[in-house]
């Protein structure tokens, strides 16, 4: 038996494509990535642990990381309300806000930034309703939140979609007629099927949000130790021309992104096993 | 154009599709590669097309008319395909499709834009379809799309028509129609044609010649009155129409049934041992008493009288099941009931075994 | 892929075995709207409200800013270059992924995608990393006077890399879906390799494409972070849309900065619509490859 690379195939082009493809990754994507991981090892494994743990870039680690998760716990929760209801029920205005979901994408992220700091703020249309609450918005850890709830929107509600029109109505019934209550069907029938579905999108918006910068950098203030996210830190380290610095925090960050990218492959691999979806 | 297949194998990975398989096909005949899935009879039609390559061996190759294409692209080999899909282009009208071939051609050799809409006009007529010029193929029936597919493939004015399985996909009405359409015009055309199906009513129906196939290799090749009435092999018996098995036995050269023995055509005289006989549900018959000549007792289970045979399903007074076809005359004379004991008697049968065949 | 066509056909049953108590369903849908018109909406209606609050005047005025479209121009520069080389680029990998079998194309695919786990600013950083004055190729550069990095080369450089996946994203499952059985009838009829894909393969990717093109032409146009940082943020020089309203916004000219979003805005509405219309055709011409053969008489 040979051990061939490629099947044989009459169709023509394939070393045009696939080289073309290759180089292009190459220079696009695989060299400047290797300069990044060449570049950390200039460092001395000593000056790259005191870069990242020193107290500013952990405490913007901590709020990166907690208000990403927070943001895509919210998608998670409220992202399959709206999947739902847009698969499930039909009501006036369905078409036009299931086109808007995309709006996070569509949207330049400094456009949303700064729309979302002047609704928040104290005399934006909800920061003025929330103020005599005694509510801060904008500037604070919760706007942030807002921020990275916003942009990891489009995530949930978009890999939730395709998965729940996939669900067959009949396993519903089924269910029913064996005496399942609705909330027993939703919670032993529809919710673990729809699971990877569910957990691959907040994984995507987990992801998109760690890295998060346009939409962010506005309503979060910036105050270092307490309103200011990784990336800003990064740009800050880079003007101050400590590229070290910029170089050590990004490839935390870059490992923890691989990290969520690999658990969603991995996953879906691990979920797909049982249930083998049938053509 | 006559096409020679020598010693061709084919392996994708750690499957073999085809071993070592050779063939002759006559000019202008039109053969059908038969057998069930995984028999590699695709394959072999999509090397003979240029689709894929035969593994690399010493004498092996593909010859068309003695010449060697095997090193041959498949634009170049000028070989009509017929999908089992029909790979029509979905975004080309019909008469767009069937102009395909002439239009892709290099300037040199290429019709002028009458000639080749003029052609694709007569072809049109010739599968039937005049008038549907214009229409995509998302508006024609299956059995439509299939002609516009084997017209599209005609254009090109082939040397070798290749089909693979193009009636799977049709009701079984629309297939006996398509069939018969298909032999009419191969005896217009005159063009060698292969035919590749799992349904051996269509190959025994249509095709000059058959060749069965099974796991990788040929078992038979042959006429369709050969390959059914002479098998050369138990998965050619088997395969093709109804048959009895019963596991029995020889002796002394003959097949031992019930309280006797039968001749066996073709068996030595010293053949002993364990053996597989074979009868087909027609080659029996049924008396409600013994007359003298080997029989095997036998209970009626069930009839079914619907149709031009009536089949009777009985149990042997060993435990094998089987069936007899019997003519509805005769069946109409006898006057059969359910649960009746009637004796079972062989006009002919066949002997498979390990050892040693026919 | 199987959810384009259950899709289409669990539609019909499941809508008739919608077993939702009423009082859920409005509950459903009321949060929806609540929760979409919260974050979606509320952003959206701000930025025209704040564009046109000091009247039509003022907004127009806006416009007159030569930094202004200066920024547009090398907005406008830095998506026409993207586009068709991300277009070349999706159409030959979806080419060599989808009518080919060969080892490592997972790994491939994986590649592809990963400009959606790196954050914006790290690919900004990166270039930085190669082509800044301590990077790589820093000197060999100065030696030849060309600049990369706060300039225009290193602006596409960073648009390129964070919208290439787009278009290939999309035609690959699409062409994966349609297979190469078109393509073969081409190629056996006589057709040549390029001919087969220009009559055969683009029309059958011609929704597709665009679809792809739109999502990159957004992408592009409105990408933030890894330009800001490789642009050096010189006003007028090397500033695109994004970056300038950024600056109009810090130094307190809302009405400018928002009258400039309003045109990235529209931008967005408009790609929101035609992303709305070539998903539907897109399905449709799914639809007509998997369709089973309808036997009626011959």
């Amino acid at each position: 038996m040979q051990l061939r690379l490629k099947q044989y195939s009459p169709l023509p082009g394939f070393g045009l494509t696939l080289g073309y493809t290759l180089a292009y990754l190459s220079l696009i994507v695989l060299l400047p990535l290797t300069a990044l991981f060449m570049r950390s090892t200039s460092m001395t494994l000593d000056q790259f642990w005191q870069t990242i743990v020193d107290p500013r870039v952990l405490a913007s680690y901590r709020l990166t990381f907690g208000t990403s998760l927070i943001g895509a716990l919210i998608n998670l929760f409220f992202g399959f309300i709206v999947a739902w209801s847009l698969v499930r029920y039909r009501f006036p205005g369905r078409k036009i806000l299931d086109a808007l979901v995309d709006l996070p994408f569509a949207l330049p992220t400094a456009v949303s930034g700064i729309a979302l700091t002047t609704i928040y703020a104290k005399n934006g249309w909800i920061g003025s309703l929330l103020e005599p609450l005694g509510i801060k918005v904008a500037f604070t850890p919760l706007g942030i939140t807002l921020a990275m709830t916003f942009i990891g929107l489009p995530f949930v509600v978009r890999t939730l979609q395709p998965a729940i029109e996939e669900l067959d109505g009949e396993t519903e019934e089924a269910a029913a007629n064996l005496g399942a209550g609705r909330w027993q069907t939703f919670w032993r029938v529809i919710l673990p099927t729809v699971l990877p579905a569910l957990l691959t999108g907040f994984a995507l918006a987990f992801a998109r949000a760690l890295g998060e910068y346009g939409s962010v950098v506005f309503i979060s203030g910036n105050m270092p130790m307490k309103t200011e996210i990784s990336s800003l830190l990064i740009i800050t380290k880079l003007e101050q021309y400590d590229i070290a610095g910029a170089t050590a925090i990004a490839i935390v960050m870059l490992l923890v992104s691989f990290l969520i990218l690999l658990s969603i492959n991995g996953l879906q691999w691990w979920l797909s096993r049982g249930q083998r979806k049938s053509v | 154009m006559s096409i020679h297949v020598e010693n061709v194998s084919k392996t994708f990975g750690n499957y073999t599709a085809l071993k070592n398989v050779s063939l002759e096909i006559k000019d202008g005949e039109l053969i059908a590669l038969l057998g069930p899935s995984g028999s590699g009879k695709t394959t072999l039609l999509r090397i003979i097309a240029g689709m894929e390559i035969p593994d690399e061996r010493d004498g092996s190759g593909i010859f068309f008319h003695g010449e060697d294409v095997s090193h041959r692209q498949v634009g170049a080999r000028k070989v009509g395909f017929v999908f089992q899909h029909y790979a029509l282009f979905k975004h080309l009208s019909v008469i767009e499709n069937i102009a395909f071939g002439l239009r892709v051609r290099p300037k040199a050799t290429r019709p002028s834009k009458k000639e080749i809409l003029s052609k694709a006009s007569e072809l049109l007529n010739l599968i039937q379809l005049e008038g549907f010029g214009n229409r995509y193929p998302a508006q024609l029936s299956g059995g439509q799309r299939q002609r516009v597919a084997l017209a599209r493939a005609l254009a090109i004015e082939p040397r070798v028509l290749l089909l693979d399985e193009p009636f799977g996909a049709l009701d079984a009405k629309v297939r006996q129609g398509l069939r018969n359409w298909l032999r009419r015009l191969h005896g217009e055309l005159k063009m060698t044609t292969i035919l590749v199906t799992h349904d051996q009513e269509e190959a025994l129906e249509v095709a000059d010649r058959v060749v069965v196939m099974n796991q990788a290799v040929i078992e038979q090749v042959g006429t369709p009155a050969e390959v059914f009435h002479s098998p050369a092999s138990e998965f050619v018996m088997d395969f093709l129409g109804n048959v009895n098995v019963f596991r029995g036995r020889v002796e002394k050269g003959r097949a031992v049934w019930g309280d006797g023995t039968v001749n066996v055509p073709g068996l030595q005289t010293s053949s002993n041992g364990l053996a597989n006989v074979y009868v087909r549900p027609h080659e029996l018959e049924l008396l409600r008493h013994a007359n003298g000549s080997p029989s095997l007792a036998a209970r009626v289970n069930r009839i079914n009288p619907a149709g031009s045979y009536a089949k009777v399903m009985l149990t042997a007074n060993d435990g094998s099941d089987l069936q007899v076809d019997l003519p509805f005359e005769q069946f109409l004379e006898l006057d059969l009931q359910c649960g009746e004991d009637v004796f079972v008697m062989p006009r002919r049968v066949r002997v498979f075994s390990p050892d040693y065949e026919i | 892929m199987a959810i384009a066509q259950t899709a289409l056909s669990n539609h019909g049953r499941v809508q008739q075995a919608t077993h939702d108590p009423r009082w859920l369903r409005l509950l459903m849908i009321g949060t929806t709207v609540a929760f979409i018109v919260l974050f979606l909406v509320l952003p959206l209606a701000i930025i025209f409200r704040e564009a046109f609050r000091n009247g039509l005047g003022a907004y127009l005025k806006s416009f007159q800013d030569p930094a202004g479209w200066h920024a547009i121009k090398l907005t406008l520069i830095a998506t026409g270059i993207s586009l068709p080389l991300n277009l070349v680029f999706g159409v030959a990998a979806a080419w060599a992924i989808a009518k080919f079998e060969f080892k490592g194309k997972s790994l491939l695919i994986t590649l592809i995608d990963l400009p959606f786990a790196v954050s914006p600013i790290i690919v900004g950083l990166i270039y930085v990393l190669l082509f800044g004055m301590q990077g790589w190729f820093g000197k060999w550069l100065s030696e030849h006077d060309l600049q990369v990095i706060f300039a225009v080369p290193g602006i596409v450089l960073a648009t390129i890399f964070v919208t290439f996946p787009f278009v290939a994203r999309e035609l690959i499952p699409l062409m994966q879906e349609q297979g190469a059985d078109e393509e073969m009838a081409a190629l056996s009829l006589g057709a040549s390799g390029w001919q087969t894909f220009v009559r055969v393969t683009i029309p059958n990717i011609k929704w597709g494409l665009l679809y792809g093109v739109i999502l990159c032409n957004a992408r592009a146009m409105g990408e933030f972070g890894a330009v800001s940082i490789v642009s050096g943020n010189i006003r007028g020089k090397t500033n695109t849309l994004p970056l300038h309203i950024e600056i109009l916004y810090n130094e307190y000219n809302v009405v400018a900065a928002f009258a400039m979003s309003s045109i990235l805005a529209m931008l967005g509405l408009v790609t929101l619509v035609l992303k709305t219309v070539l998903e539907w055709k897109v399905q449709q011409q799914l639809r007509d490859t998997l369709e089973p053969t309808t036997a009626e008489a011959n």
